[in-house]
């Protein structure tokens, strides 16, 4: 951690966005996580998304909740809505949140022992409802606040920094991501933004529930010779599938790429996503071939990353439950309470 | 294994082309330039460590480190060209520079009596005798280098006392004779041999007293003139600048007429101007041929010039003197406009609007200095160029005859005080290793001392905190009263209060961010941390091209990169020196210290022992 403040001043020429913002003005109170914590880089990478998506801040909830992991949503978006909840219990709060103000862009940021721990039952139920949100878990593989115990993704066989080794099996969150319906999945590692940042922008456009594993090695507890969680290790295993561009309104393509290599994926609200393959035969359409591509490669010792499985007209919860397009929140007594009449022809509907 | 970055890898990057080497921080060059304002000191002054200094209340300390310097603390605080300031990265990262040269006067106004630390004269004399002609900064900054070496130096001036055009030239509402007499007098102090009063009319005549060693610092003393129609007829109320200011410096003059035209753009002009309105000016103008922002003095000279109620007229050229039975009337100019070629240079060409005419008592030429060797014979193996020059070596300041050496104004033309004190330095290095028998062409190295400023996990020794003040203003004495009196000095200087919040601007430049590649596990904390996106972790390739794919494009070429070595996914770390804030950040996010924060101290190498070879 660090005693001293980031001094305002900021690089003379640094850009500004649509808003007149620079990616400073997207930062939060300076971070009180350990030197070279992989979490805050992933939250640099959530500064960038944000501040080139145009992001009005105050259009964004960010919701933790306990860990490292969970603290980090006061290093960033310093200027938009924070809640931090219980443990594991993040999930939760989001859905409530979410069902009663549809228009916040919502980010779930939490840890491996916060969602896969803790958490999982949680997890599970917010992912298969479709929540539209970014659900982040920044994956050390160990409980980083309460000294580096274990956690519920460890592989089996790493080595604690004591050198004990994980005799239980992990649990694969992009697996069970997928497994639960997820509409949009992918995994990457805070020691590459230039992945990262885009795959977090997809995301944030992405209407449905938008899952990001991100491997995030954790310097005081798990960086050591022995850590499947390691900056070594994962730079050694690091098996990207493709590589994204995220564009914003629609723009021509300017770089000259071999034919078959791109594929453009136009969502919802008409922003691309533009796939670089880099593994030929991997298809992000297919979520039981991506399932069982993952199984396989995890099988043969490898970190497969990049976006793994998208669905590019997904639905939400909202459209699910065919909610009203105003906000809950915003809707007036007269819309909540239409009256005694109302009551009695609803009522009449059961009889 | 798929190293990912490399994906996107630029199409710029090919491995034919030229890549950048590991910067070599074992130069000494290379942090010295880093430390902008003490690189641009023609005297190297180690100006952040003076700086820190003052903030810690260690006047007398701070003091002695200029002193070392630039042997003028007092005066240069009150009159430096401040070559430092333009060059302070405080200017390139918010927008005005650090006061440094008046936080310099802060350490010499609030010192104890620093005598008992300066350097005394051994009482064995090593034998050897130098003449130093003209007493000037340059001459005098060579008889405080070489006086406590044991030399016998003999300081000949014309003048009755010593100080050269610090003393006839500069006006006392800018440097109190006090101040001038305390600094000058340190180095007499010392106990040179003193010939004042009376000139030097044949170098042939000194050679012949068999010195080891002679040193012209005599300046460049004749001021321009303006042969326009009516010069010769009204001569009695037309001065040449700087004659008239030296006979005010010395008493001689104590009224002007009430209306006043300076001739002239530059710093003379200023003090013209400015010493018109305290001897009776009440209507003072200054006429320039040139645009405003073309002209030669200093901004804050120009300033300081309006701020007492001086106009400054731009683009028109005098063409003559108007006057009427023998008394001089006026001045006529003609408007002229700046015309530029296709190479950018300037012309000024008549505009064929009227002429203007411009009425007045006096007026005063400061249109130029001149150098003038007429007492240097040519026959003695000096050679001069064709503009009347000594042909002199830039860096061992010696002349085409071996032992005679030339400083300050006398070696390339006016500059100012702390170029004379930089060349005297230098002249006094090759005097001493001349005297001694040995090439003085081998110059010595400076000293260099870099060491970690960690204290703890979060505690520096120094203050990394970065102030957001904006530069201070020096208080300045009422107009009325600073006018009424040529000697009253119109500046008050810092208090301890402002020096403290103006200290605090400083960046601490010589505090160097120092990586070890091999200790980095390329985490990013440094490069997210950075509030001046100075550190990128990236492919190598040839600088151009890096330099515009760092995580802030590096567009200022005079600013070096950083460069590691190859680091473990075959990336380098470069950092662009241009903006960083020395706040340590990078140094403190590091979880493995591979940045370490480290004080860079150089001291350039004077005249002794350390200097020679033997
Ligand atoms: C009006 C004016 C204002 C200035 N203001 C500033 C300022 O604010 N800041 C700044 O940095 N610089 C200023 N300068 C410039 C600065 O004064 C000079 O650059 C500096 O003094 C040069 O030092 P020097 O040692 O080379 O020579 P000088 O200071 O010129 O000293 C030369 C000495 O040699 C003597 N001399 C010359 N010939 C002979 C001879 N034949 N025999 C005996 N003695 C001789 C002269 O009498 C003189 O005393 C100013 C100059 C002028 C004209
Ligand atoms: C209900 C409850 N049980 C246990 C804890 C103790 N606890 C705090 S953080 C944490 C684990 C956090 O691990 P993870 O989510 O991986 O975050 P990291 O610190 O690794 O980023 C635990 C078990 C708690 N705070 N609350
Ligand atoms: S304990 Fe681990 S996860 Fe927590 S801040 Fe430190 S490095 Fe990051
Ligand atoms: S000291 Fe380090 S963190 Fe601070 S501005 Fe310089 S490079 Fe950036
Ligand atoms: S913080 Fe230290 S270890 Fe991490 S990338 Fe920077 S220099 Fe390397
Ligand atoms: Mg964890």
């Amino acid at each position: 951690m660090t005693y001293l403040a980031k001094p305002k001043l900021h690089h003379p020429r640094l850009p500004t966005n649509k808003l007149g913002y620079t990616r400073r003005d997207y930062e939060g109170a300076v971070s009180t996580l350990c030197a070279g914590c992989g979490h805050d880089s992933i939250s640099a990478a959530i500064i960038e998304a944000c501040f080139e998506l145009d992001i009005e801040p105050h259009r964004v909830a960010k919701l933790s909740g306990i860990g490292c992991s969970s603290k980090t949503p006061t290093y960033f978006l310093g200027n938009s809505h924070g809640f931090n909840s219980v443990h594991g219990r993040m999930p939760s709060v989001l859905t409530g949140a979410n069902l009663a103000n549809r228009d916040l862009i919502y980010m779930g940021v939490s840890g491996d022992g916060d969602s896969a721990s803790i958490g999982l039952g949680q997890f599970a139920h917010c992912i298969r409802r479709g929540v539209n949100m970014v659900y982040i878990v920044e994956n050390n593989g160990v409980y980083g606040l309460t000294k580096g115990q274990f956690s519920a993704t460890a592989d089996k066989g790493s080595k604690n920094k004591r050198g004990v080794m994980n005799t239980d099996l992990p649990i694969d969150l992009v697996g069970l991501a997928l497994q639960l319906g997820a509409t949009y999945v992918a995994r990457s590692f805070s020691g590459d933004k230039k992945q990262l940042v885009p795959l977090i922008k997809g995301a944030i456009l992405h209407h449905g529930a938008a899952f990001i594993d991100c491997i995030s090695p954790c310097v005081a507890f798990n960086n050591h010779p022995g850590s499947t969680k390691s900056f070594d290790y994962v730079r050694e295993h690091n098996e990207a599938v493709n590589r994204l561009d995220v564009m914003v309104p629609r723009e021509p393509i300017t770089a000259d790429y071999a034919a078959g290599t791109v594929e453009e994926i136009v969502q919802h609200d008409s922003s691309v996503l533009r796939l670089r393959k880099l593994a030929a035969d991997y298809d992000p359409h297919d979520r039981i071939a991506a399932m069982a591509y993952l199984q396989q490669r995890q099988a043969a010792g490898e970190i497969v990353t990049g976006l793994l499985y998208v669905e590019e007209s997904a639905q939400d919860l909202h459209d699910y439950l065919g909610t009203v397009d105003k906000p809950l929140n915003a809707l007036s007594d007269a819309e909540l309470c239409p009256g005694a009449e109302a009551l009695e022809a609803f009522n009449a509907m059961y009889r | 294994m798929t190293d990912t970055s490399v994906e996107d890898r630029p199409t710029g990057a090919d491995a034919s082309k030229p890549r950048l080497a590991p910067t070599d921080i074992r130069n000494p060059d290379y942090f010295h330039k880093v430390v902008d304002c003490q690189w641009a000191c023609p005297a190297h002054t180690p100006v952040p460590e003076y700086i820190r200094l003052i903030a810690a209340g260690r006047y007398s300390d701070a003091y002695m480190i200029n002193w070392k310097s630039n042997v003028f603390p007092g005066i240069l605080g009150r009159t430096c060209d401040r070559p430092c300031e333009p060059a302070c990265r405080r200017g390139r990262v918010e927008t005005d520079p650090v006061a440094i040269c008046r936080l310099k006067r802060v350490a010499a106004d609030n010192k104890d009596d620093i005598r008992a630390r300066l350097p005394r004269p051994p009482a064995q004399k090593n034998g050897k005798r130098v003449a130093l002609i003209g007493a000037g900064p340059a001459s005098l900054t060579v008889a405080r280098d070489l006086l406590p070496l044991g030399y016998h130096v003999v300081l000949f001036d014309q003048d009755p006392h010593a100080g050269g055009m610090m003393r006839t030239q500069i006006p006392k509402f800018r440097l109190p004779e006090t101040v001038l007499d305390e600094e000058v007098g340190y180095i007499l102090d010392m106990q040179p041999e003193l010939r004042l009063g009376h000139r030097v009319d044949s170098l042939k005549a000194v050679l012949a007293e068999g010195f080891d060693a002679v040193f012209i610092g005599s300046g460049a003393p004749r001021g321009r003139d303006l042969g326009i129609p009516g010069r010769k007829e009204a001569a009695a109320n037309i001065h040449i600048g700087i004659d008239w200011l030296a006979g005010v410096a010395f008493g001689h003059i104590t009224r002007i007429g009430r209306r006043v035209i300076v001739l002239g753009g530059g710093n003379t002009a200023m003090d013209c101007c400015r010493s018109s309105r305290r001897l009776g000016g009440e209507d003072v103008r200054v006429v320039v041929r040139s645009g405003f922002d073309e002209m030669k003095a200093s901004p804050w000279e120009k300033e300081d010039a309006m701020h007492e109620g001086i106009p400054i007229h731009n683009y028109l050229a005098p063409k003559a003197f108007t006057h009427a039975n023998g008394r001089l009337t006026g001045v006529v100019f003609e408007k002229v406009a700046a015309k530029y070629d296709d190479k950018g240079r300037r012309t000024l060409v008549p505009t064929g609007e009227p002429d203007v005419h411009m009425e007045c008592d006096d007026v005063l030429i400061a249109i130029g200095q001149e150098n003038a060797f007429p007492w240097i014979e040519r026959d003695i193996g000096i050679e001069f160029d064709r503009w009347g020059m000594p042909k002199v070596d830039p860096v061992t300041m010696q002349s085409t005859r071996p032992g005679v050496f030339f400083g300050g104004d006398a070696a390339f033309g006016p500059k100012n005080i702390i170029w004379a004190v930089a060349h005297g330095h230098q002249a006094a290095v090759s005097i001493d290793k001349f005297c001694h028998g040995e090439d003085i062409r081998e110059r010595p190295p400076p000293n260099v001392n870099l060491v970690s400023q960690k204290m703890g996990i979060h505690e520096w020794s120094y203050d990394n905190e970065i102030s957001l003040d904006k530069r201070h203003k020096v208080p300045l004495r009422e107009l009325d009263v600073a006018l009424k009196d040529i000697r009253t000095e119109v500046e008050l200087g810092f208090d301890r209060r402002l020096a403290w919040l103006e200290a605090q601007r400083c960046l601490n430049c010589d505090v160097q961010t120092v990586f070890t590649s091999n200790l980095c596990i390329e985490c990013d904390a440094c490069v997210d941390i950075c509030p001046m996106d100075c550190i990128t972790f990236t492919e190598n390739g040839p600088e151009d091209e890096v330099r515009t794919r760092l995580k802030a494009p590096a567009i200022n070429p005079t600013q070096a990169l950083y460069v590691s070595d190859s680091l473990k996914t075959g990336r380098i770390m470069v950092k662009d020196e241009d903006v960083c804030l020395h706040c340590g950040l990078c140094a403190e996010r590091c979880p493995t210290g591979a940045w370490d924060m480290q004080k860079f101290l150089l001291e350039t190498a004077q005249a002794g022992t350390a200097c020679r070879s033997r």
